[in-house]
């Protein structure tokens, strides 16, 4: 890392996790890295016609219900999140 | 290996379509999405046929489209959001019939991403903004406008950002003039994250939010937010807004917001009015469910609109509102019709409904009624407390409808489409055909079938009658120039001539001047009035006052061909002499002075038409015994004198000059082309250089068996050339481009145009002794498709090694089975419920079986006979089972008898994957194949999800386990057993001992089973991850195989390791080789790979022309069929790479996504040309053309003719 880069690179992370949602860093729980990576899934799939496709014709619903299911499904796809330690 | 992919069949399911003037005509027209690839439509309202304006590829993947009109504007203008991190706007040129990118601006990186807007689009009714939305977060609006010139402008984009916001969907607010508005539905998952009890999720609010664009200040503000139902799906923009000419407001504006199970109208600081969604009223249906609108479309009419909403049944409901100026009184809902589940609705101004459904065919509806006075019991807001809204949180009552078969809709037109293939077979099993068919288990739920693709025009007969010899040509032909329809059928024997007049009816009739007692050779229409007959002692001039000036044959000499045009005639002598005439002003046709002497014996003639304001064609083509063709003038200056000459490799048969557009040759105007017909099948087609007379640019093709004979007809209009061998085949222009296609129809021996009054666009043909009239209704439709009605989705299904039947397993899930259905409703009778007999006996394949809860299944097994086009037999499966896998297996321990054993499951889960046990279940074949006989049935700890017949016995995938089982007397018995796959076994192929194992999730993995130590032992697979979803074997060490994301890649196993495999007796060897990378201790390496864009169902190694290469066959989810041909030679590599590379930077996609990423979107492209994009060479301005053909050494039209040929040889298409 140069040394210019060495100065900006904090604020240019904040930055980068502001305007990419999604983006890991250094202290990323396994939870909220499984939480991004459902929902960058979930979108996808949403994204890609012929996945809604089979996802339903595999499921038997239609597919604006596997949209709307899988849509939702983002809101919290892997739980509440764990408690965290009282320290 | 070097592999070119080329789409044989393109895409056919419509992801979404919208309507609007968008050629700037009185007409509307619909664009579709096919995913990949857009297409314009255009219905007519007369016929209320839908015909395909322009298709095109767009190399990217369209998530989103939207029409919109600036105000006061006559024109419609697409807006299409897609993967490629751009917003394009698309206006269609009706001049050059193409889509021209008028603005691409881009505003993130390319892919389907969370937070990259291009999911959602939302216009302005007024046309003056845009929304693109991602699915979370990113919301970017744009404004359109007109600069001074009238032209369409694009804002830079303002952001509406809402940070850890999921976006349900957008739309467009109705508020007239005031400054555009967007409704968005969204739910922030920031607490909810946060919240470990799980509290804050359970209270999650759905928030409908208001953005408005305020157009003074540049700047968009979120104006107005309200939870509403967590449950909501879909807005729907509800018109408002004042008209500028009166006070009158033309609805309430607001939007509609569709929930699980209600819809609610909602607006800022207006009441909410809550309305449920009716429900069938049938006794079987499972009232827990909820139900959901999935699509809906509002149409405004003259003072007054309407909503039609559908459920995800396919039930429309006529939504209205009732309203005093911006004030909304009631909201009421009513059943409609039921269609197929659409992805999207189209209403057009004149009364046709489009239905693009998605799966399946689309429809084409017309309004009947709009269901205004019908006894349909109504649902209003008012029939509730606080219209609906006194507790939010509570369902309201439940409302009914009896469903019924159509009443306020009546189908106009069917589309036929293939989406979803899910398994597919490629065989000639038909008899009298060299080219294999394809056979494709399409369709989802009742409205499945079996698909036998023949590829061919399909040809609908109105006609057909005997005759009472065998003639040897048929004409028919006019009497006057101006007439419309034909008046004489002229049919010619060996001694005799028949002429039928077309009336009412076809009769023989005698006075027309025609020569009755000797066979004809041409017949024609000539001058303005007159008739004209060529028979072997001479030519007759029936003037129309039944005069007959008469041609006579010097003595000893005859006629034996001719060929003729408005004004002029040739004929051929059998002394091998020309003689040439031509119609002066006075309508006499005269003889010119010479003959010409050819010196070999004519055996074929061809002059073109008459170019319209001239007096003749320039050019005569002369087909002799001595295996050429030359090219005679016919210029005054030049009478007969011989321009050029071109050897052929056999006598001709027949030579058509037509002249046809092909806008890869030129696109202003039609191209002369000289086509010949030899005796031994071949077709070549050259054009003629209308200048200097020479020919060039040659395309061979072979045809069929017999000396081809070659007939310029007219089809919808444009010049066409019939080619008739063992085989029919069409040359017309379609597009704008030309195509060769065969006629699936019976051998023709000669072939004419008809057009009567019932059949304005006919022919007429003669096979045998039978006349036939028939037309070509589909230009275009390369494949004819027969379908077998099927009661589930099919799952795949396998052919029989003696017999020719199918044996094919469906199943589906949600749904109750026939038999569940039964003991459900005895059930119901035995308590005493009243049953309504008609709804429960309401056709499945219009209103689906009834839905059931997840974990429940319908499925059968059927037996299925493709030649006759029929079910044989079914055998339903009961009890929640279902199958998932077949095979057909000779067991060696009953003396390789054949057993058909289907995987199944009782009870699936798909998420996750369980059952409460599997089955194999084992067959024997009763009655040839047309009955079978249960075994037994051997439980399984998981679903078997494939099966495969291996050395005698049978291997199968059962969850991560590979095992083989023998039969035994009561079971199949484990052999032996592998536990350590990924996930779930999906597919398998064998060669020899070597088992390769598809793995749902972690590619492909090739084990070996070891007889002498009873080992099944894994010793290669992939570096990658693989979500294989199905594969075949190229070779003993090579796999193709197809993922769920749409890539298609071939893998490849080092020679050494394979040998070295082969070469251990025991696997003792591979048992103690270390694992590289916790996996086998080989790997393949991947040697191609490439990005369909469809998801890949299905491969085969298959040759589709008779003794043509093999090439890799695969089908799509959305209903691609394509081809990946493997290159010859190195030449062809780099010529064919080259040219790709050019195109690349001449053809820029459409959604602006770059095609080599796309191609590569998940893995680089590796050693795969894209023929799709190369084939769009054709349509390049010719100037670019030129140019590219010069960069690479070649000419314009080598270019074309090495993509012909690469086309032609690998597919025949």
């Amino acid at each position: 890392m140069s040394s210019e880069l060495r100065y900006t690179a904090n604020t240019q992370l904040e930055h980068l996790h502001a305007r990419y949602t999604g983006t890991g860093h250094a202290d990323l729980t396994k939870y909220e890295w499984l939480t991004h990576q459902h929902r960058d899934t979930l979108a996808s799939i949403v994204g890609h016609p012929t996945l809604t496709s089979y996802l339903a014709i595999a499921d038997g619903e239609a597919i604006g219900r596997t949209k709307f299911e899988m849509t939702e499904r983002m809101l919290q796809p892997c739980g509440p999140p764990p408690k965290k330690d009282e320290d | 290996m070097h592999l070119y992919n080329l789409t044989l069949q393109h895409p056919t399911a419509i992801v979404q379509a919208i309507v609007g003037n968008f050629s700037g005509a009185r007409q509307q027209e619909i664009i579709i999405s096919h995913g990949t690839r857009l297409e314009l439509l255009r219905p007519d309202p007369q016929t209320g046929k839908v015909a395909t304006v322009i298709a095109t590829d767009v190399f990217g993947s369209i998530r989103s489209l939207a029409a919109f009109r600036l105000t006061g504007g006559t024109k419609d203008y697409a807006i299409v959001g897609s993967d490629s991190g751009r917003i394009v706007i698309l206006d269609y040129d009706p001049k050059t019939s193409s889509f021209v990118k008028l603005h691409q601006e881009t505003y993130g990186k390319s892919g389907a991403r969370r937070i990259v807007p291009g999911q959602y689009l939302a216009t302005d009714p007024k046309g003056r903004s845009v929304m693109i939305s991602s699915m979370e977060k990113s919301k970017l609006v744009y404004i359109l406008n007109r600069d001074a010139a009238a032209n369409l402008t694009i804002s830079s984009p303002l952001e509406a950002h809402k940070n850890s916001a999921i976006i349900h969907h957008i739309v467009g607010v109705d508020v007239g003039f005031e400054n555009p508005m967007f409704a968005a539905l969204e739910v922030d998952y920031s607490e909810s994250d946060q919240d470990p009890t799980g509290e804050a999720f359970k209270n999650a609010e759905k928030m409908l939010t208001y953005y408005e664009l305020d157009l003074g200040l540049n700047h968009v503000v979120r104006k107005w937010s309200e939870p509403t139902d967590p449950r909501a799906n879909l807005l729907v923009q509800v018109p408002g807004g004042q008209l500028a000419s009166s006070d009158r407001f033309d609805g309430p504006s607001g939007v509609l917001v569709c929930c699980e199970n209600h819809i609610i109208y909602r607006h800022m600081d207006a009441p909410q009015h809550r309305i449920p969604i009716p429900r069938r009223s049938n006794p079987l249906e499972d009232p827990n469910r909820g139900i959901i609108i999935t699509a809906a479309v509002m149409h405004k009419m003259k003072g007054a609109f309407f909503f039609l909403l559908q459920s995800e049944d396919g039930d429309l409901f006529k939504v209205t509102i009732d309203h005093e100026d911006e004030e909304v009184k009631a909201v009421k809902i009513k059943y409609f019709d039921t269609v197929p589940v659409a992805s999207s609705l189209c209403i057009l101004k004149s009364g046709f409904l489009f239905v693009a459904s998605e799966f399946g065919n689309q429809y084409l509806y017309q309004f009947q009624k709009l269901g205004d006075d019908d006894d349909e019991p109504e649902f209003s807001s008012t029939s509730n407390p606080s219209f609906g809204m006194a507790d939010p949180s509570t369902p309201l009552p439940r409302a009914y409808f009896r469903p019924r078969p159509l009443d306020n809709l009546a189908v106009a037109d069917e589309i036929e489409s293939l989406d979803p293939i899910l398994d597919s077979k490629v065989m000639n099993l038909l008899p009298n055909s060299d080219t294999p068919q394809i056979f494709a288990a399409c369709g989802r739920g009742a409205r499945s079938t079996l698909r036998t693709l023949r590829h061919g025009l399909e040809v609908e007969e109105s006609v057909s009658s005997d005759l009472p010899g065998i003639p040897n040509a048929v004409w028919t032909t006019k009497k006057k120039e101006d007439d419309e329809y034909d008046s004489y059928i002229i049919l010619s024997f060996v001694n005799g001539t028949l002429v039928l007049s077309i009336g009412e009816t076809i009769e023989e009739v005698q006075d027309t001047g025609f020569l009755s007692s000797a066979p004809t050779l041409a017949v024609q229409q000539i001058g303005a009035d007159a008739l004209l007959q060529v028979h072997p002692q001479g030519i007759r001039h029936v003037l129309s006052d039944r005069r007959v000036n008469e041609w006579r044959v010097p003595q000893g000499k005859t006629i034996v061909t001719a060929t003729t045009n408005k004004r002029q005639v040739v004929v051929a002598l059998s002394s091998a002499e020309l003689v040439y005439f031509e119609l002066d002003l006075d309508g006499q046709l005269n003889e010119y002075q010479d003959r010409k002497a050819m010196g070999s014996t004519v055996l074929a003639l061809s002059i073109g038409e008459v170019p319209d304001g001239r007096q003749r064609t320039p050019y005569l083509a002369v087909g002799c015994e001595d295996q050429t063709v030359r090219i005679i003038s016919l210029d005054p200056d030049s009478t007969l004198e011989t321009i050029s000459l071109q050897a052929l490799t056999a006598p001709p048969s027949s030579i058509c000059i037509a002249d046809m557009l092909d806008a890869s040759i030129n696109k202003s105007q039609p191209t002369m082309f000289v086509n010949i017909g030899l005796q031994n099948g071949v077709l070549l087609r050259t054009v003629l250089d209308p200048i200097n007379g020479q020919l060039t640019d040659t395309r061979t093709r072979f045809l069929g068996t017999r000396p081809i004979r070659l007939v310029r007809v007219r089809i919808q209009k444009n010049p066409a050339i019939l080619a008739l061998s063992s085989r029919s085949w069409l040359n017309y222009t379609h597009q704008n481009l030309m195509h060769f296609t065969p006629i699936i129809f019976d051998n023709l021996d000669y072939a004419w145009s008809f057009s009567a009054e019932l059949s304005p666009e006919g022919l007429i043909g003669i096979s045998g002794s039978v006349l036939r009239i028939f037309q070509i209704p589909k230009l275009g439709m390369k494949l004819k498709q027969d379908s077998i009605p099927l009661s589930y989705t099919p799952r795949k299904f396998i052919t029989h090694p003696t017999n020719q039947f199918f044996y094919l397993i469906e199943g589906d899930h949600r749904v109750l089975g026939d038999a569940a259905v039964a003991s459900k409703l005895a059930k119901l009778r035995e308590e005493g419920r009243k049953i309504d007999e008609e709804v429960i006996n309401l056709p499945p394949e219009v209103f689906g079986r009834p839905r059931a809860p997840a974990g429940s299944w319908g499925s059968c097994i059927r037996i299925i006979d493709p030649i006759k086009a029929k079910t044989v037999n079914v055998l339903h499966l009961e009890e929640n089972e279902s199958a998932f896998s077949l095979a057909i297996v000779p067991f060696s321990a009953r003396g390789g008898d054949l057993h058909l054993v289907v995987g199944t499951a009782v009870d699936t889960t798909l998420s996750p994957r369980s059952c409460t046990t599997g089955y194999l279940r084992t067959y024997k074949f009763n009655e040839d194949g047309t009955d079978l006989e249960l075994l037994h049935k051997t439980e399984t700890d998981d679903v078997p999800l494939s099966v495969m017949a291996f050395q005698g016995r049978l291997v199968a995938g059962v969850g991560k386990a590979l095992r083989i089982y023998d039969i035994g007397k009561k079971k199949l018995l484990r052999k032996v057993e592998n536990k350590s796959f990924g996930s779930a076994i999906v597919s398998l192929n064998t060669q020899g001992s070597r088992i390769l194992v598809g793995d749902m999730q972690e590619s492909i993995t090739f084990a070996v089973y070891k007889a002498p130590e009873n080992r099944l032992l894994i010793f290669a697979d992939d570096y990658q991850p693989r979500w294989v979803s199905a594969t075949a074997m190229v070779d003993y060490n090579t796999v193709v195989a197809g993922d769920r994301f749409g890539n298609i890649f071939v893998n490849r196993l080092d020679a050494k390791v394979s040998e070295q495999v082969d070469d251990d007796p025991t696997g003792a060897g591979i048992l103690h080789e270390k694992g590289i990378l916790m996996g086998a201790p080989h790997k393949t390496s991947m040697i191609a790979h490439f990005h369909v864009g469809d998801l890949v169902t299905s491969i085969h190694k298959v040759s589709l022309v008779a003794g043509g290469r093999e090439v890799l066959l695969y089908t799509g989810i959305h209903g691609t069929i394509g081809v990946l041909v493997p290159f010859v030679s190195k030449e062809d590599v780099d010529f064919i790479s080259t040219l790709e590379q050019h195109m690349r930077t001449e053809q820029s996609s459409l959604v602006g996504r770059d095609q080599l990423s796309w191609r590569g979107y998940y893995v680089p492209v590796k050693a795969v040309i894209d023929g799709d994009l190369c084939e769009t060479f054709a349509r390049l301005p010719a100037s670019k053309q030129s140019a590219i053909a010069g960069e690479l050494d070649r000419t314009v039209g080598e270019v074309l003719k090495k993509l012909e040929q690469l086309r032609v040889t690998a597919s025949g298409f």
